[in-house]
């Protein structure tokens, strides 16, 4: 098999598992149809192992495969077909979807197991992988803007998969008009490409553009802008990220799969696609670094006050992607691509950490209410320290090797650059902050009741109730279970968060400046016509950035490890004292609020105006009231006839007939 | 004979029936009077006719019958199927359809 056809395979599990399970579901008992996504994404994992294995086997030159499966649209001079682009790019990014989705749909089957929709949940999940891996593979935009859209619906319908619960559908509905926002925006990214080169396709607009555009070209530039908006939105950046934290209303493996290793991580890679458009358009690579590192620093404080725990870990995610936009718009493509893989690693096992505490609150999510889970659930404790100590980028982990990367590759910039590596340094000392923070604050301290009967052998049973508002809920179809699971009990669980746990410790090998560097060279034939291959920063100073990366994390964890167990007086004081700073920060900087004043009162304003004065007085009163009295009063000879008598009837007929009979006599004669 | 005599009887009837289709309000004495004008323009045609020397207006008459035949048979079907439902066997009374 070539490598475009494992490609097809790579496409095809997930959909055939998504139409087997979603038509089939009925004939598949128990469990079975969790067993069976998870193979299907097993097969798409296998054949993107295949297409690596035949990638490598091909000459360097020749590692960018189209395979297509037929013309889709085929007019004057423009052709569109379905087709497959694959190359070093996508190959990483298949590996990393379908890998980490694998492991998530293996945890899914024992944290679904007592929900009713069981089946519908991996019928969705194994379409948003469909939808992920037809976006990464695609090789023109018409397919790209296809899995763009179908994986903002898949969002939208697993985030509101308890959809009985209100919550949990407006935050669906907030995902996908936001996400709508940013389709709209690829389109008409789209559209001004397409108008300027003729093509849709990546590899023809790569080639033309530097014929038809100038360096900073205006249509181009804004070309890249509206592909931002896109991929801001879907990347949960400034100013579209609102609707990543509602999502967490989602159950948690969707959490861990799509608002953290996999969908939010979709911009960076079209930005990383896109990277010829980019460096053509270095405004836009600007805006788009400037506003990357906005979100990682924003995020990152908001993360300190959170205290939701999945929502700490929401807003470190989008943190995170904050600094892999930054690298792939300053052009370090192989760190910011790096640290898109070693994440997706530690933020789907932080997410899966998370859900094992929260099964065992019973469903409760505030940092407050968690404490002295270490000796209750020890194998989560070993496996959330794990994840937590890469993401803080602590020396030797996986994210010390990827994220501080990027912070010297930037740095290396120059200019304007270092100032925003500086703002990532020091978002890099929150990050281990807060990191330190849910670690110390979930397994260290007083055990709470829930971790003492868990250490007693005995699961917590809350009440049924949405977390967030206090309903009441029954755990029929459209709520959560009856029953919670935790990772210490269920196997499948232990060996999706194992391998996870492994990867975020050793992942980092595949970047060690000046000694292995695999990925880059892996990546290399996709971004050799960067013209930022050069900027490279030498070795010692990727390790100079490395050492100083590494130093915040030691000293944020430090003070995290003097703020929540040496000294927890301290941190009541530091928070009335900044009592202000803290009203914002758990408030989120007021974006919601803000968004709610500048925009949605605003529009549902102009919608009530619309409603009550032009529709009931334009519309209803002279529109429809004027056509109705105009009819009524020229048809009222009409209906006056109309008696309904027969007798009348007929003697009209026949005054008629004698009339026409009387008039042709005298006509005639 | 004059054909005319023919056309005056035939012109006759035709308003007698007239008459009673305007006057009366049992619909089986309209029915009876509608009968009455179809078979005056049946007279009118077959004097004409014969007046002309040819048959096509006796095949228009025929084919006259043969509507009527048919009008009957659908409007007896209505008038039966109002003493079913006891309805006022009535024509003024039947006027829902005003406008």
């Amino acid at each position: 098999m070539n490598v475009t056809d494992w490609g097809w395979v790579v496409l095809g599990a997930p959909l055939v598992g998504t139409l087997l399970i979603a038509l089939g579901w009925r004939l598949l008992p128990g469990r079975s149809a969790g067993w069976l996504g998870s193979a299907s994404i097993g097969v798409s994992f296998l054949a993107s192992v295949g297409m690596l294995l035949e990638l490598v086997d091909r000459p360097e030159d020749s590692r960018a495969l189209v395979g297509t499966a037929y013309t889709y649209v085929e007019t004057a001079g423009f052709e569109a077909d379905l087709s497959i682009l694959v190359d070093p790019l996508s190959v990483l990014m298949c590996l990393v979807v379908s890998g980490v989705s694998f492991l998530i749909h293996l945890y899914s089957i024992s944290y679904m197991t007592s929900d009713q929709g069981f089946a519908r949940f991996f019928a969705y999940l194994n379409f948003f992988v469909f939808s992920m891996l037809l976006l990464i593979l695609a090789a023109n935009f018409v397919l790209l803007i296809v899995g763009w859209a179908f994986v903002g619906a898949a969002s939208y319908l697993l985030i509101s998969f308890w959809y009985r619960r209100g919550t949990a559908t407006a935050a669906g509905i907030k995902a996908f008009v936001i996400n709508v926002i940013g389709d709209v925006g690829l389109v008409i990214g789209a559209f001004l490409l397409f108008e300027a080169t003729g093509a849709l396709d990546y590899a023809s607009i790569f080639e033309a553009a530097p014929e038809v555009f100038v360096r900073d070209d205006g249509q181009l530039v804004a070309a890249c802008l509206m592909i931002l908006v896109g991929a801001f939105a879907k990347s949960a950046q400034l100013p579209l990220h609102t609707w990543l934290p509602d999502a967490m209303e989602g159950p948690t493996p969707v959490s861990a799969l799509i608002h953290a290793a996999t969908m939010v991580t979709a911009g960076v890679y079209l930005i990383a696609r896109m990277h010829p458009l980019f460096e053509l358009a270095p405004t836009a690579a600007d805006v788009s670094a400037i506003l990357g590192t906005a979100t990682l620093i924003f995020a990152a404080s908001v993360a300190l006050a959170a205290t939701d725990l999945k929502r700490v870990i929401a807003y470190s995610t989008m943190s995170q992607i904050g600094y892999m936009i930054l690298g792939v718009s300053v052009g370090a493509y192989g760190a910011g691509l790096f640290h898109l893989m070693t994440h997706a690693f530690f933020k789907a096992l932080l997410f899966m950490g998370a859900g094992s505490v929260i099964a065992a609150m019973g469903g409760l999510q505030s940092l407050d209410r968690m404490g002295g889970f270490r000796k209750a659930m020890p194998f989560t404790f070993v496996t959330f320290t794990i994840g937590a100590l890469a993401l803080a980028g602590f020396p030797l982990f996986s994210g010390f090797f990827s994220k501080d990367e990027i912070l010297a590759y930037t740095i290396e910039r120059g200019g304007m650059y270092a100032i925003l590596g500086v703002v990532g340094y020091i978002a890099a000392l929150m990050t281990a902050f807060y990191a330190g923070r849910m670690v110390f604050r979930v397994f260290f301290g007083a055990a709470v009741p829930e971790a003492r009967e868990l250490e007693n052998g005995h699961m917590a049973h809350g009440s049924h109730a949405n977390p967030a508002t206090g309903e009441e809920e029954d755990t029929d179809v459209g709520f959560p279970g009856p029953e919670h699971h935790v990772a210490e009990r269920e196997w499948p669980m232990k060996a999706a968060m194992a391998p996870l746990a492994l990867l975020a410790v050793v992942a980092g090998v595949l970047g060690i400046p000046g000694l292995t560097e695999t990925l880059e060279h892996f990546l290399e034939p996709t971004f050799e016509d960067s013209r930022y291959a050069e900027v490279h920063p030498s070795t010692t100073a990727e390790w100079v950035g490395l050492a100083v990366g590494g130093l915040f994390a030691i000293l944020g964890l430090a003070a995290a490890y003097i703020y929540f167990m040496r000294d927890p007086a301290r941190r009541v004081s530091t928070r009335e004292r900044f009592a202000g700073v803290h009203r914002v920060l758990i408030n989120k900087w007021y974006f919601d609020e803000i968004f709610d004043r500048s925009i949605v009162r605003p529009v549902a304003a102009f919608g009530r105006f619309g409603r009550f004065v032009v529709e009931s007085t334009f519309v209803q009163g002279v529109l429809v009231g004027g056509t109705v009295g105009i009819v009524r009063a020229g048809t009222s000879l009409a209906r006056s006839i109309q008696t309904g008598e027969l007798r009348s009837y007929a003697a009209l007929l026949l005054m008629g007939v004698s009339g026409l009979i009387l008039y042709f006599l005298i006509v005639s004669s | 004979m004059d054909t005319s005599w023919f056309v005056v009887l035939s012109a006759f009837i035709f308003c007698i029936g007239a008459a009673g289709v305007m006057s009366r309000r049992s619909p089986l004495v309209v029915l009876l009077c509608l009968e009455l004008m179809l078979n005056a323009g049946n007279l009118a045609l077959i004097a004409f006719s014969r007046m002309l020397g040819n048959g096509d207006g006796q095949i228009f008459a025929l084919i006259v019958m043969v509507v009527a035949a048919c009008e009957v048979v659908i409007g007896l079907g209505i008038i039966v199927g109002m003493f079913r439902r006891r309805l006022p066997i009535d024509v003024d009374e039947m006027s829902e359809l005003r406008g």
